[in-house]
């Protein structure tokens, strides 16, 4: 890895930002395609070190203000500056945020032409190399036998979304979402009569709310919310889950979304959950909702439900293999 | 918070009894970690630890991310709790055979835990979830570790010794439990809302 361009990157502050590629070219024969599996290894390992060990800036500063906001003393104001504690920790040592490293989430966009076979393949090496520096928790277990084959890979994990674009670059992003908040995670169908819950967006606010009751603490609240209303089961739940990659401060372009969002926030809050459940008056950082289209028959609200550690980061490396990383 | 009372393993019934819901602790002494895996072996076989006094120890459900170090022995690199409620069928029957003080998890445990905690005078103790680096850092040493290679890193049974970990009383041995008070407030809450109609709508 020291003597890939993306090595050199790792040490170096404002990793990324240097164009080294051009400078490799001039000294080897034929220039290093970034697009190729080797490459993307080692671009996707250094995404994986970088989200599993540093916590994203716009979450951060909202425990923050979460933290500020709660009682002088309370319960909850000190598990959220433990919260803050252990992020600088994790972030200096280069050592995981929380010990469930989670399941690994690729979404990756790439170019006209790159073999989607190799990007497939070098998020599978990505997991290995990330697993045996210990970024990564051995984390993969097989749902017949209970192996854990000790490299974090296996049927279906990592889970890898890759799609062509029109752009030049390769844009990869990577979520590890943990099994603590997964569990808690939800589906409704609407009319829920239990709830009262119509086939409305009233309707969605009471499942949903429903959904961070049921999940008490136990999600590792302050959590993030992603909800899609709409879709069948299997795609509704993994554009809820989608909706994590969204960063904080940012709003639905849809009013009517935008609006639900704020509003899920508030009532999620107002209820009263708190930190890991000690109550308090932060339950939820954020909540960030979508949509796709129903079948008539059809009224799916999905929940996700990440943890406080929303560990997220992604990379964009142009055709000269300049990478740069965004958290 | 309230002051923090540090404790030492092995706990003694009478500090066991003396702590209340709500209780900021720090805890000292004998840790081993347990999580699904071990549990559902325990259950199976309750194997007998020679050499390895649990009772008024303390037992933390957790899966670690460990290092082993040339020279062979193991470092953590990551130890917050997991969710406790997966060993709620196995806890109760747990405390019975192995006697331990306190369970340290995360996001509380049910009512069959509950009276076991009180039956046999133990207490649950939550740590912050997702804290593993300021956890891990409460490790002063990896004793050993057992049923590793059958059970595999996460679930294996390590064997720590911690010092001043810190966590607080949610599930006392008096029958209190913080998470049931959470419970009930949030729930009258959130009957509160779905009765309420949003402000526009028909």
């Amino acid at each position: 890895m020291g003597e890939k361009p993306l090595g050199k990157k790792r040490s170096s502050e404002g990793a990324g930002r240097r164009p080294v590629a051009t400078g490799r070219a001039a000294t080897k024969a034929a220039p290093r395609d970034p697009f190729a599996e080797k490459a993307l290894a080692a671009t996707f390992t250094e995404l994986y070190r970088r989200a599993a060990t540093s916590m994203p800036p716009d979450v951060l500063a909202a425990i923050e203000e979460a933290r500020d906001r709660e009682a002088e003393g309370s319960a909850a104001r000190e598990t959220l500056e433990v919260l803050l504690t252990n992020s600088r920790l994790a972030s200096v040592w280069s050592r995981p945020v929380c010990q469930d490293t989670g399941m690994p989430l690729f979404d990756v966009a790439v170019p006209a032409g790159v073999s989607l076979r190799a990007v497939e393949r070098a998020a599978v090496k990505a997991t290995r190399a990330a697993t045996a520096r210990g970024y990564l928790r051995p984390n993969s277990v097989d749902a017949l036998t209970g192996e854990n084959p000790g490299d974090g890979t296996g049927r279906g994990m990592p889970i890898v979304h890759v799609r062509e674009h029109g752009r030049r670059s390769l844009v990869a992003s990577l979520l590890l979402k943990g099994g603590g908040c997964e569990n808690v995670g939800a589906q409704y169908a609407l009319p829920n009569a239990d709830l009262g819950a119509d086939r409305d967006l009233d309707g969605v606010r009471k499942v949903v709310l429903d959904a961070v009751f049921q999940a008490q603490g136990k999600g590792c609240a302050p959590g993030i919310l992603g909800v899609c209303l709409g879709g069948d089961r299997a795609t509704g739940l993994a554009e809820a889950k989608r909706q994590l990659f969204r960063r904080l401060p940012d709003r639905s372009p849809e009013p009517a979304l935008a609006k639900l969002e704020q509003e899920l926030l508030e009532g999620a809050n107002a209820l009263g959950i708190g930190p890991m459940g000690f109550g308090g008056g932060t339950t939820l950082l954020g909540v960030k909702a979508s949509r796709l289209a129903r079948l008539p028959a059809s009224y799916f609200v999905s929940v996700s439900y990440m943890c406080w550690a929303t560990r997220r980061a992604s990379v964009e490396v142009a055709p000269s293999g300049k990478a740069v990383f965004e958290q | 918070m309230t002051e923090v009372r540090k404790l030492t393993t092995p706990l003694s019934p009478e500090t066991v009894r003396s702590l209340r819901r709500g209780d900021a602790v720090a805890v000292s002494g004998l840790m081993v970690t347990g999580r699904d895996a071990l549990h559902k072996l325990w259950v199976k076989s309750w194997p007998s630890y020679p050499g390895l006094d649990l009772a008024g120890a303390i037992l933390y459900h957790c899966g670690p991310v460990m290092r082993k170090e040339r020279n062979g022995s193991w470092s953590v690199l990551a130890a917050g709790p997991t969710t406790s409620i997966r060993e709620e069928p196995y806890e109760a029957a747990v405390l019975a055979r192995y006697r331990f003080a306190g369970i340290v998890g995360k996001g509380g445990m049910g009512t069959k835990t509950l009276a076991a905690l009180k039956e046999h005078g133990a207490v649950y103790l939550h740590a912050v979830g997702g804290a593993a680096q300021v956890l891990a850092e409460k490790v002063v040493r990896v004793a050993g570790v057992r049923h590793l290679d059958e059970l595999g890193v996460p679930e294996a049974m390590w064997v720590l010794e911690v010092r001043d970990f810190p966590c607080i009383v949610t599930m006392d041995a008096h029958g209190d439990s913080l998470h049931e008070e959470v419970r009930r407030a949030s729930r009258e809450q959130l009957d509160e809302a779905i009765a309420r109609k949003r402000p526009d709508a028909a």
